[in-house]
């Protein structure tokens, strides 16, 4: 039962991560149908920004309070004007070409963006350090979850019930709602589309920015690739939900997380990412949108 | 109030508009008329900004506003009920209309004006919590009109109004019509095929022909003139 419980908040934990990914997989979808391959990179890049800012705060004395919350708000922001300037360079000048080609210059972003790491950094691993401390209250669970697990799962919560509220109740949510069901009319009613589109990346590399920071916290290690997978996985999530709808990414991330968790506790960890994929093959076959998703066909 | 000289609008490469020469005078009821693809859904695109014309000029009170952004159009007091209503579909009625009024601040007017579309559509108020895409086609009419009014244009650009919809809410809406016209003063700009009744309502009418203005005149002119009752009303 015990080993149960382990495995059920490790699997949340992975959960939580791949949301605050797959959030802005499935926001950018939403609003301009494009999957945004960069994404995982702009995690990557949350991971990275945090290293070097929390290192540097800590050389020069900071409590552990202050740099984490400076750490957090720095790579934020960090990875939102990455965010922000892709759409810019990449995205907005192919908005009425084909298709393809706008998903094609995604590829190119994400390449363009391992490879600016790999040769700013290194390819090995570099070790992050651990910014969630061992909490006094968490000392009798600690067999079960860790301090930075809980970490993890209170933070990610926060950021999903902020992200809710703002697009339910704030002016900026009802233009991206508008936006994403109906871009002309949005138009029409004198909604900015540009800058929706640019906030909707903000937030979702924001989101991502945190999701890489409490990672590579967790795990105390990162290198350029990490994007890549998590990229995959979280977009795994997003498609699992239903693309495009934002409590469908969660519900994805979710599943996804805990199958992970469950297949490697009772069968192996070669299988866990068998599984997850298995998953997502079957929902596919079964429910093509996805389990949140509207069933709509692709005019392409 | 509102003058388009000399429009040409393009897709791509395919014009859709030549030449259009077209004015509308503070306080009328004027009319686009004409057969499918003949351009009308595309001089209102123009107008929005949505199309922007690549050579002409469009004059609004005085001011150019054809290089301007759409979010500017609307400011400035042109609204727009798209061909095909553009109900957001998973936004209640309420947030429907919201979106109208998505570039007012005056708490107070908006209020108003909400009460007094209520008012003319009690339908709205009542299904003012459920999704616009659960409407039928007369309350998505009726949901897409309120919506242009919520933003308090000078200037209602309406396309095709009646698209879908059976005789007797066809009539109730060009009543309707009518009646902002004469309660709000609000100018209107109607495009229609349902030629008859949009001249019936209007003061004058263009008639507009594969990108081209070929008629205009007061509308019981055009009502009594050969050509358009033989193309247009099918008499
Ligand atoms: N987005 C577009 N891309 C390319 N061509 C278009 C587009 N929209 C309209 N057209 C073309 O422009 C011409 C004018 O179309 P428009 O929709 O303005 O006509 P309309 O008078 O509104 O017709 P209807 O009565 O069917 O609504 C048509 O030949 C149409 O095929
Ligand atoms: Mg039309």
């Amino acid at each position: 039962m015990e080993y149960f419980i382990e495995l059920l908040f490790s699997g949340l934990t992975r959960g939580s991560i791949y949301a605050l990914i797959a959030l802005g997989y499935t926001m950018v979808y939403g609003i301009i149908g494009l999957i945004n391959f960069a994404h995982g990179e702009i995690y990557m890049i949350g991971a990275f920004t945090a290293l070097v800012v929390s290192t540097a705060l800590t050389i020069y004395g900071f409590p552990l309070l202050a740099v984490v919350v400076l750490t957090a708000l720095a790579a934020a922001v960090w990875a939102a004007s990455y965010g922000y300037t892709i759409e810019r360079l990449a995205y907005r000048p192919l908005r009425s070409a084909p298709r393809l080609s706008p998903l094609i210059s995604a590829i190119g972003m994400s390449i363009f963006l391992q490879n600016y790491v790999l040769l700013a950094q290194t390819s090995d691993f570099v070790p992050f350090p651990a910014l969630v401390p061992e909490f006094a209250f968490m000392e009798p669970y600690a067999h079960i979850v860790g301090s930075s697990d809980m970490a993890i799962l209170v933070v990610s919560a926060l950021a999903m019930i902020i992200l809710t509220c703002m697009i339910k109740y704030t002016r900026t949510g009802k233009a991206m709602r508008a936006t994403a069901q109906d871009q002309k009319m949005a138009l029409l009613v004198g909604i900015n589309v540009d800058n929706v589109i640019s906030i909707t990346f903000i937030t979702g590399s924001a989101l991502a920015a945190i999701g890489g920071l409490l990672i590579a916290s967790h795990i105390g290690q990162i290198n350029f690739y990490i994007g890549f997978i998590a990229g995959i996985k979280a977009f795994t999530a997003a498609v699992l939900g239903g693309i495009g709808s934002i409590p469908g990414a969660v519900l994805g991330s979710f599943i996804l997380g805990l199958t992970e968790a469950f297949a490697t506790g009772y069968v192996s960890s070669d299988y866990e990412d068998v599984f997850a994929f298995s998953l997502l093959v079957l929902i596919l076959i079964f429910k093509p949108a996805g389990l949140l998703g509207k069933a709509t066909i692709e005019k392409v | 109030m509102l003058e388009l000289r000399n429009i040409d609008t393009y897709y791509g490469n395919i014009q859709a508009l030549h030449q259009i020469d077209l004015t509308v005078e503070a306080g009328e009821i004027i009319t686009l008329i004409g057969a499918n693809g003949a351009g009308k859904s595309t001089t209102l695109m123009s107008i929005s900004g949505i199309s922007p014309p690549r050579s002409g000029e469009i004059i609004f009170k005085g001011k150019p506003i054809h290089e301007l952004p759409a979010n500017k159009i609307v400011t400035l007091g042109i609204s727009q009920v798209p061909e095909g209503r553009h109900i957001f579909p998973e936004l209640t009625v309420a947030e429907n209309l919201d979106m109208g009024a998505f570039l007012r601040n005056d708490k107070r007017g908006i209020a108003d004006d909400l009460e007094y579309l209520y008012d003319l559509f009690p339908i709205l108020r009542k299904r003012r919590n459920q999704p616009g895409g659960n409407l039928s086609g007369g309350e998505q009419q009726m949901l897409a009109i309120s919506r242009a009014l919520m933003a308090h244009p000078q200037l209602l650009l309406l396309d095709e109004p009646s698209m879908g919809l059976a005789p007797l809410v066809t009539k109730q809406i060009f009543e309707i019509i009518e009646k902002i016209n004469r309660e709000q003063n609000t100018t209107i700009f109607l495009v229609e095929q349902n030629a008859n009744l949009a001249l019936q309502i209007a003061h004058r009418g263009y008639v507009l022909e594969n990108g081209r203005i070929t008629m205009h005149d007061q509308a019981d002119k055009l009502l009594a003139n050969k050509d358009v009752q033989k193309a247009y009303l099918g008499i």
